[in-house]
């Protein structure tokens, strides 16, 4: 187990700058994703760590030390990749063993730890087959199992669910989760997908076009995006045109349509000076409804425009005036029909700002 | 109608083809001295005297000790070659590439003669050596394609999970590179034996005064008369370059289910 640290990082291939000058603390025993669209940079990233790409750039550190000049196999690193990977040509058990043929590993002490490691991905009894007959799942089991025995300074999983079924990909996230909470191992997770992102990670780093947006618990990085690119990539987002007319403890955003809003000053941390600003809301903390709003939260009539029902809740874009807005609302008896004038209600707190240009 | 019309004519076309092999192989079998039909009786004596002419037994050495080392350097190169252009980032791939596969699109002698005007001009004599390079520049584009083929579908990231897991570069390849690629890597040797097994418009450029391979053997034989023991040997070379190459796929179509690719 070890921290991992990128130090002032830069990749270029060619003339294209994969990953612009970057640096990233990664403490000890973390499960931290870099979360971004395809070509943001994440994958690159991570191929820098494992060793699989040399960086142009700056340094790379693993448990403090300095590992540029290490090759991939003296790095002591997990890597478990999205299409398994596994040895078509050895069995199961030979795979899960492969790592520790090359360490330093009594070979009267393999078979145990083999099968120590095969338990704890739950597939104690699949040792002699050959990955091609069995299923994605437990090759990507397998794939982990064969990561993990090798006990490594760090785990690098790249999108390591997203050749699995929806359904399957569910159950693996957490049992992925699970595994790497019982052996504490630093880890470092890749993905698109920003709910396996969400519901994993100790940390998540928001990356696109080959910069580091923001860094932060999943929950911060949710609810208090630091840049317009992450408030729309990490759920639905109601991004307006607005102007900071009072910063400091309490911070007033006037927003057309909504008016003048008091946001919490924890949720608009980049805001510094009053000037052109951005509102942030969450397409889930717009809640239609036709009654009056209660005490303290803010009113503005709508009309439903389209109605994109998902079963437990549903996405209404509705206009209120000349904007459009995107509301997701849970299902109370039966979802509103297109054409319905409705109130919108939105309770301040809930907003966020960003400084504007 | 129409079926069965287009059955009679492939059967036609197969029989063109294959009926003179066959009656060269049945022939072999006859017991008389002069190869013609009916045949007059059931025999091995062109087989028993094939076997005891020191010509031909000489020839056949030469053939398989040349196809033999054609083989196992052509499929060296081609391995490593093949290895190059598709694993590594190479200048001029598509050059080098080119060249590599253009023995085979060049006609034989062309590449024959310009190989002997080449070595005149160099002044080099000819000598077993001289045939060896020429059997294994006209083999090594057939084991470069097999084994590119191959090298194409192995997964780079099983490569890297290797090394990932603290194999050298060195061992990733002869632990995973090597046993995946291995079905191709045989094909590509046996292509290489058969080809230069079989080969005879190069070989009779090439050859010093006084070498003699199979094909060139039968052709010297054949223009003083046509022996029964042509026959005999005829068969003998069927068994071989149709054989080995069967052998071979069955050998590497049983790695591949076992290895699961």
């Amino acid at each position: 187990m070890s921290s991992v640290t990128l130090n002032n990082i830069v990749k270029r291939f060619g003339n294209f700058t994969a990953v612009h000058r970057s640096s990233l603390e990664i403490a000890e025993g973390a499960f931290v994703t870099l979360l971004g669209p395809s070509g943001c940079g994440k994958t690159t990233n991570l191929r820098m760590i494992a060793g699989l790409l040399d960086p142009t750039e700056g340094e790379i550190l693993i448990g403090g030390k300095r590992v540029n000049d290490v090759p991939i196999h003296k790095r002591n690193l997990g890597l478990v990749f999205q299409n398994y990977a596994l040895f078509p040509h050895k069995t199961v058990a030979d795979n899960v063993a492969f790592g520790l043929k090359y360490r330093d590993v009594p070979s009267s002490e393999i078979p145990r730890r083999v099968e120590k490691a095969l338990e704890l991905v739950q597939l104690p009894h699949v040792a002699h087959r050959y990955p091609k007959e069995l299923s994605g799942g437990q090759q990507q089991r397998i794939a982990l199992a064969r990561a993990i025995v090798i006990e490594p300074d760090v785990l690098l999983l790249d999108e390591p669910l997203s050749a699995l079924d929806a359904n399957l990909r569910e159950d693996m996230r957490v049992e992925l989760k699970r595994i790497q909470e019982r052996i504490g191992v630093t880890t470092i997770f890749v993905t698109h997908d920003q709910s396996e992102a969400l519901a994993m990670s100790d940390e998540i780093v928001v990356m696109s076009e080959g910069r580091v947006e923001q860094v932060g618990a999943p929950e911060e990085v949710y609810n208090t995006p630091a840049s317009e690119f992450v408030a729309n990539f990490l759920g639905a987002s109601n991004i307006m045109d607005a102007r900071c007319t009072k910063a400091g403890a309490h911070v007033t955003v006037e927003a057309p349509i909504f008016g003048k809003l008091d946001i919490p000053a924890d949720k608009a941390p980049l805001i510094e000076t009053e000037g052109p600003a951005k509102l942030v809301v969450r397409a889930e903390k717009l809640l239609l409804s036709t009654s009056e709003a209660p005490e303290g939260v803010v009113s503005v009539p709508a009309t439903v425009e389209t109605v994109d029902y998902q079963g437990q809740a549903v996405r209404y874009f509705v206009r209120a005036g000349d904007t459009q807005l995107q509301a997701i609302n849970m299902i109370d008896g039966h979802p509103f029909a297109e054409g319905t004038n409705v109130n919108i209600h939105l309770r301040p707190q809930d907003c966020a700002a960003l400084p504007g240009q | 109608m129409g079926w069965n019309l287009i059955r009679a004519w492939t059967f036609l076309v197969y029989m063109f083809m294959f009926l003179p092999v066959a009656v060269v192989v049945l022939l072999s079998f006859n017991a008389s001295q002069f190869g013609s039909f009916p045949m007059t009786g059931f025999s091995f004596r062109w087989f028993v005297e094939l076997a005891q002419n020191d010509a031909i037994l000489r020839a056949f050495r030469t053939s398989i000790i040349l196809g033999l080392l054609t083989a196992a350097i052509s499929t060296t190169l081609g391995v490593l070659a093949s290895l190059a252009l598709v694993r590594y980032r190479v200048p001029g791939t598509n050059m080098i590439s080119t060249l590599l596969i253009a023995p085979i699109l060049v006609p034989e002698v062309v590449l024959a003669v310009a190989l002997l005007l080449f070595l005149n001009f160099l002044q080099i004599n000819k000598s077993f050596t001289l045939l060896l390079l020429g059997h294994v520049i006209f083999t090594l584009p057939f084991v470069i394609l097999v084994v590119q083929a191959r090298l194409v579908s192995i997964r780079r990231d099983v490569e890297e999970a290797a090394l990932s897991l603290g194999a050298s570069p060195r061992q990733t390849f002869f632990q995973i590179t090597l046993p995946l690629m291995l079905p191709a890597v045989l094909a590509g040797a046996l292509f290489a034996f058969t080809i230069s097994f079989d080969d005879i418009t190069g070989t009779l450029f090439w050859k010093p005064g006084g070498v003699e391979t199979v094909p060139t053997q039968i052709f010297a034989m054949l223009r003083n008369s046509i022996s029964p023991e042509i026959n005999a040997l005829g068969t003998v070379m069927i068994l071989m370059t149709v054989g080995l190459p069967l052998l071979g796929l069955a050998i590497a179509r049983k790695l591949s289910t076992k290895s699961g690719t």
